[in-house]
């Protein structure tokens, strides 16, 4: 059962896919460690880092996609569920400077000394220990969300109304972490990490390590993600998506089928933001912005929402293109965030996949094999989308 | 009588806004049996299907099915696993499922997310499929989404998903619109097919479809029973013809 249930991921374009994510994952390290920096073809450190934070917004995108292209749950708050992944991860990084840090205090972060607390809040015992902070990572945003999500779809809440109830929970997230009393550094947020797993996080082979571990967490949650849309309760939630009244009176509960993958989703997003934070060396409040969310809906727009392909593209391919635009035009990246969203609302509503798909359509080679025999297969030839 | 009976409906009331859209409404359904329904517009056929699915709850009144399940306190996936299926006035498939995997949606089956997720066609499964797709003649489309289906095909692959969910009730609303008058006798005799292993209950305007099932026919006006009785004989009623042609 468990065993067809993985089966069910493999086909010939997710190999494909595969393919090229696993030459990236073992190429981009090689480059970087195995070449000396003089070579043309060495990849520099911060370029990894990069490419790793690429990843990880890659696997933020295909979180949003697996609700919002499958279940047709826009949800504008995702990275809530990305930051408190972040900050989970960043208690256990700022846990492991110990004494090094500015007050040499052995337990106690810089910031709390700073503050005069005396002891340690019972919330970050045990984030000193990797496997602990890991279950947090998973398991905070994964009980927030089901807790919010249990009161909203059990509410029958959805459509625009939902979407901007996840815009207040981030925003309401945004404003509590930016206290001090909270115990997560205000403004400053979590930073000046030392060890991660006893290596320093600025070392090269770490950074490399991070980028592998990023890219295998975007394959194993990519074949998660595909396992989940192609079995009969994938296409449940694409049936939800399209006619949410006629799933119920199929005797569907639509609010369980909901719960599910809204508490999935925000589990993939934590996991993301913890494999971020020790990346780009920071977490503070600003993760939260409400701004951050709506840009990770665009990425996935652009890929082609209801693909998982898609939506990695587009994460790569927009933060690529704010990269290049920051260095390069940096007031003109704004605007073009903006024209690149309404383009592809108006002119291309499955995004770049869909792009790929209709351009491949027009070659007369692949309409031939269209009309093959309709044979009583189990109807899985087509992802939803 | 609310022993024996499918469907039992005793003084149910629903007001929307003060619009009373049942008033007292008394019915009764006994199993086997093909039923029609007819109106005018805001007679409360369509409230009288929400209350039965669930969708919407009684002011007051009792509402049975099989004579001891009280339906008013049940939810719509609930009623649904009970065994009553609905159709709605306007066809609605999944447009972007395939023919086939709108019948396996539909198909008899836990119908919990860990069931789903796991689910793996069984062979019978798979042959109740094929004999529905030959029923609703569907089966040299199985491979096509819904949404290419022409209106009369669409109207036929809900009632597809409605018999492969094995419902001992089958709600209808308005099958016949929008069909052809060929596509209209042939829903008729599958209708009265369906008839002879379920019961059904019609919701209709159009009154050759209601003659072409011959069956017997509830007039609602206002949210209760006007009239009851075969087709010529509600017809030839004073108070149905006022209803319906004095106003």
């Amino acid at each position: 059962m468990i065993t067809s249930f993985l089966v069910r991921a493999f086909d010939r374009q997710a190999a494909l896919f595969l393919a090229i994510l696993g030459l990236v994952i073992v190429a981009v390290p090689a480059l970087n460690l195995l070449l000396p920096p003089d070579h043309p073809l060495h990849v520099p450190t911060y370029a990894v880092s990069l490419m790793g934070k690429y990843l990880t917004y890659a696997l933020l995108a295909l979180s949003v996609d697996l609700v919002w292209g499958y279940c047709g749950i826009l949800s504008l708050g995702h990275g809530a569920f990305f930051a408190l992944g972040g900050y989970a991860m960043g208690m256990y990084l700022m846990r492991q400077i110990g004494p090094r840090g500015v007050y040499g205090d052995p337990v106690l972060p810089d910031f709390m000394v700073f503050l005069n607390w005396k002891e340690l809040p019972w919330y970050w015992t045990g984030f000193d220990m990797f496997p602990y902070a890991l279950m947090m990572v998973l398991l905070v945003p994964g009980v927030l969300a089901f807790i919010f999500g249990w009161f909203a779809f059990r509410s029958r809440v959805s459509g625009v109304y939902l979407s901007i109830i996840t815009q207040a929970l981030t925003y309401a997230l945004l404003l509590a972490f930016f206290r001090n009393d909270m115990g997560f550094g205000g403004n400053n947020g979590l930073t000046d990490f030392k060890d991660i797993l006893g290596f320093p996080v600025q070392a090269d082979g770490t950074r490399a390590a991070l980028f592998v571990a990023s890219g295998l967490a975007l394959v194993l949650c990519f074949l998660l993600a595909r396992s989940v849309t192609r079995s009969k309760l994938g296409k449940v939630l694409v049936a939800v998506r399209d006619a949410e009244s006629r799933t119920r009176f199929l005797g569907y509960r639509v609010e369980h089928y909901k719960l599910f993958v809204w508490t999935l989703s925000a589990m993939m997003a934590g996991l993301a933001g913890a494999l971020y934070v020790p990346q780009v060396g920071i977490i503070n409040p600003g993760e939260f912005e409400p701004a951050n969310s709506i840009e990770a809906v665009i990425w996935v727009a652009v890929g082609g929402r209801g693909t998982l392909f898609g939506p990695i593209f587009g994460a790569v391919l927009v933060n690529y293109g704010k990269t290049w635009f920051t260095a390069v035009l940096p007031e003109v990246w704004l605007f073009a965030l903006g024209a690149l969203f309404v383009v592809v609302t108006l002119f291309l509503p499955k995004g770049l996949v869909g792009l790929a798909a209709m351009v491949r359509a027009r070659l007369p080679r692949h309409r031939t094999l269209k009309s093959e025999p309709a044979t009583p297969s189990t109807g899985e030839p087509q992802p939803a989308e | 009588m609310r022993q024996s009976s499918l469907l039992y409906f005793d003084g149910v009331s629903v007001s929307f806004d003060g619009f009373r859209a049942l008033n007292s409404l008394s019915l009764v359904i006994e199993p086997g049996e093909m039923r029609a329904i007819i109106g005018p517009n805001g007679a409360g056929k369509t409230t009288m299907m929400d209350v039965i699915t669930g969708k919407t709850r009684p002011d007051s009144g009792e509402v049975f099915f099989g004579g001891a399940t009280d339906l008013t306190r049940m939810d719509e996936a609930a009623i649904a696993e009970l065994g009553i299926g609905r159709k709605f006035q306007k066809p609605t498939v999944f447009e972007s499922h395939t023919v086939w995997d709108n019948l396996e949606l539909a198909l008899k089956a836990p119908r919990g997310p860990f069931s789903t997720l796991f689910h793996v066609l069984r062979p019978a499964e798979r042959a109740r499929i094929e004999d529905l797709l030959e029923l609703i003649r569907l089966g040299s489309r199985r491979d096509d989404l819904a949404a290419n289906l022409s209106h009369g095909q669409k109207q036929w692959l809900e009632i597809g998903m409605l018999l492969a969910q094995e419902p001992q009730l089958l709600l209808v609303d308005e099958p016949a619109a929008g069909m052809t008058d060929a596509e209209t006798a042939e829903t008729a005799d599958l209708l009265r097919d369906i008839n002879k292993t379920r019961s059904v209950v019609v919701v209709e305007h159009d009154m050759t479809f209601i003659r072409a099932l011959g069956v017997k026919v509830t007039v609602l006006h206002e949210g209760s029973v006007l009239a009851e009785g075969s087709i010529d004989h509600v017809s030839s009623d004073e108070r149905v013809v006022e209803v319906y042609l004095g106003r």
